[in-house]
């Protein structure tokens, strides 16, 4: 059966909350899991950990955070994506609202990009198909 | 030498689980400070035990080929103190395993009581991984591959 949105938010709350030791109240929407619930990088294998459990799925490395981008020259230049790098980061993140981020697709902007709301996308996909 | 918080491998299931014993003496120069009127056993100690158990299940499912370091306590709760003369078991038990990284849930009993529950996730690093100068092989010495030895005789490893 389907879940409903607010299903999956009261699920990626529950795994944030354990994950990031953080109180239910900071759990918004647009609440960014680095910039204001504090996650560092292991978190978020952490969280990916806790979401699989939670949602029984698989979560393939990069199909969340698609990092493995940033390691190509051709995608990154000077800090910023390139056009090519922007494409592709289109789309492998159909899960983000990128409206902001390609005005000054800075590769320092790209952790910001992930809100709660990125993660409760990218499972509602998931589980719906 | 190396800085080793648990006495002996109990039990040992690849990929499943670890159970470790630790014995409480009062032989052991950090209860004398901690404290001298009272000697209890640190928790932080605990963690570290618990770390090396789990870090043993770990390291063995990577077959030895990475260094699995402790990345993240995500929860460490404890419920009594542990004196000298007490027996500690350490049983960590794998719940996630990808290249990179990996996670237990670990349970801490005191004369066979649940005293301590411990979440932990470890790094797989090496040094073509880390970017770092990493010595070879700075976790897997000797002493933690002889603990687990007897378990992998005969077994498909």
């Amino acid at each position: 059966m389907a879940m409903t949105e607010q299903e999956v938010l009261e699920k990626v709350g529950e795994a944030l909350v354990e994950a990031l030791g953080v109180d239910d109240d900071e759990i918004t929407a647009d609440a960014k899991i680095s910039a204001d619930l504090g996650a560092e990088s292991i978190d978020y294998l952490d969280i990916t950990f806790r979401l699989e459990k939670a949602f029984d799925i698989k979560i393939p490395r990069g199909e969340l955070i698609p990092d493995n981008l940033l390691n190509n020259p051709e995608y990154v230049k000077d800090g910023l994506l390139t056009e090519e790098g922007l494409t592709k980061f289109k789309e492998a993140m159909p899960h983000a609202d990128l409206t902001e981020f390609v005005k000054n697709p800075l590769v320092d902007g790209i952790m910001d990009l992930f809100t709660v709301q990125t993660i409760v996308n990218y499972v509602m996909g998931k589980v719906n198909g | 030498m190396r800085w080793i918080w648990i006495d002996r491998l109990l039990e040992f299931e690849t990929r499943k689980r670890a159970l470790a014993v630790k014995n409480v003496s009062l032989a052991g120069e950090h209860l004398h400070d901690h404290w001298e009127a009272y000697p209890i056993m640190p928790t932080s100690l605990m963690i570290e035990g618990m770390a090396q158990t789990g870090g043993i299940l770990v390291g063995q499912a990577c077959n030895f080929e990475h260094d699995v370091v402790l990345a993240k306590i995500t929860k460490a709760d404890f419920t009594d103190i542990v004196i000298p003369g007490d027996q500690l078991t350490y049983e960590a038990i794998l719940e996630n395993f990808v290249d990179e990284a990996s996670s237990i849930k670990g349970i801490v009993r005191k004369n066979g009581e649940q005293i301590g529950t411990i979440s932990m996730i470890f790094g797989h690093a090496n040094n073509n991984s880390s970017g770092l100068d990493l010595p070879e092989n700075f976790v897997f010495t000797g002493s933690f591959q002889r603990m687990v030895e007897p378990f992998l005789e005969g077994a498909d490893g």
